[in-house]
């Protein structure tokens, strides 16, 4: 079966993001296919390489990154949510004129219209949030 | 359809709410939603009731971090994500109650 | 290929103290570019996002009032409103700023059964 996954809220704050996590490491290792994690909301904050949590608990984001290295994940950030809460790419410094870029690796910003193709293609849809 | 909630049920009216709408199906109560899958609170009654309709989860490891695993209301199946990600697939949709 | 899937987004949020209910109409309004079968379902405080008069200088915040008339231009007219959510705040659908299906709970989650994708933020 194929999953696509939203994660409406950032990091740490709300469980929203550890528990989209769990779901798809417990999706992929039973042989489903995730087709894609979107971040919406300050969802897109779990994109950020510039966080530094406790040793010695999860790393969120890095563990994201990790996952999406190791399954060849699709995972995407909403380019207006982003450009709100200020997560930056390459192409959206240039555009904008930023000095710097914070997007962490594993993750590409992109527009809602990938949230609706996941809605129109994936078999199953499931929202994280508040 | 499968209905998630992650409130618990003194805090917010996020499972109320979803009681008082679903038709039919399963709730799986997830993160803090879970404490309204523990006996002796006041929500008990509500969400023992709701069971004539819907097939109850609440997740173990969201149960088990709140210290809450040894109380689990009578008629509430617990499940692991692995069970989470079978409910899913065993429902045409889900909404998840924010 | 073209699918076309039953989309219900579904609002429990009042707007301003929170995002969710702006971002949630960007989502909206893409859907229907997707050309998809769009609802929405306001529950709860979710009603609050309709009403008449959103006046937010004071607030020095952008009003998105008008983006709720504008969905018909997208052929988004099916706006579905609970009525017992209506009657606990006051409210009647002469005080939304959009013409709305008002039913009550029940029709409404017999009506979420009946969709492919739903969304909530």
């Amino acid at each position: 079966m194929k999953f696509a996954l939203l994660i409406n809220e950032g990091p740490y704050t709300h469980q929203a993001s550890d528990s989209a996590y769990l779901f798809a490491k417990a999706a992929l290792a039973k042989g489903h296919e995730i087709f894609r994690v979107f971040f919406y909301h300050d969802g897109v904050n779990n994109a950020t390489r510039l966080t530094t949590p406790p040793q010695d608990d999860r790393n969120i984001v890095n563990r994201w990154s990790k996952l999406a290295e190791e399954h060849k994940l699709d995972m995407v950030v909403c380019v207006a949510a982003a450009q709100r809460r200020g997560i930056v790419d390459d192409g959206e410094a240039k555009r904008n004129g930023k000095d710097t870029t914070n997007l962490a690796p594993g993750f590409r910003i992109s527009g809602l219209g990938q949230l609706i193709e996941a809605g129109i293609q994936a078999d199953r849809l499931v929202v994280f949030g508040d | 359809m499968l209905h998630i909630v992650n409130k618990s049920p003194l805090d917010r009216n996020t499972l109320q709410s979803c009681l008082d709408t679903a038709a039919e199906g399963a709730l799986l109560l997830i993160e803090d939603g879970v404490y309204a899958a523990t006996s002796n609170s006041a929500y008990a009654g509500k969400l023992t009731e709701a069971m004539g309709r819907l097939k109850v989860y609440a997740l173990k490891p969201d149960l088990e971090a709140r210290g809450m695993a040894d109380r689990v209301l009578a008629g509430v199946t617990v499940v692991g994500y692995d069970g989470f990600v079978d409910l899913v697939a065993e429902y045409p949709t889900c909404q998840s109650w924010l | 290929m073209s699918d076309i899937k039953k989309f219900m987004f579904v609002n429990r949020k009042a707007p301003y103290g929170t995002i969710y209910a702006l971002e949630s109409l960007e989502v909206v309004l893409i859907a229907a570019a997707f050309e998809q079968d769009v609802s929405l379902a306001f529950i709860d405080d979710g009603v609050y996002q309709l009403k008449k008069g959103h006046q937010t200088s004071g607030i020095e915040v952008k009003g998105f009032e008008k983006t709720y008339g504008a969905l018909e231009d997208y052929d988004i007219t099916k706006l579905y409103v609970d009525s017992e959510s209506l009657a606990a705040r006051g409210l009647t659908a002469d005080d939304l700023c959009v013409p709305v299906e008002v039913m009550s709970r029940a029709e409404l989650g017999k009506l979420m059964e009946t969709q492919d994708v739903l969304l909530s933020f």
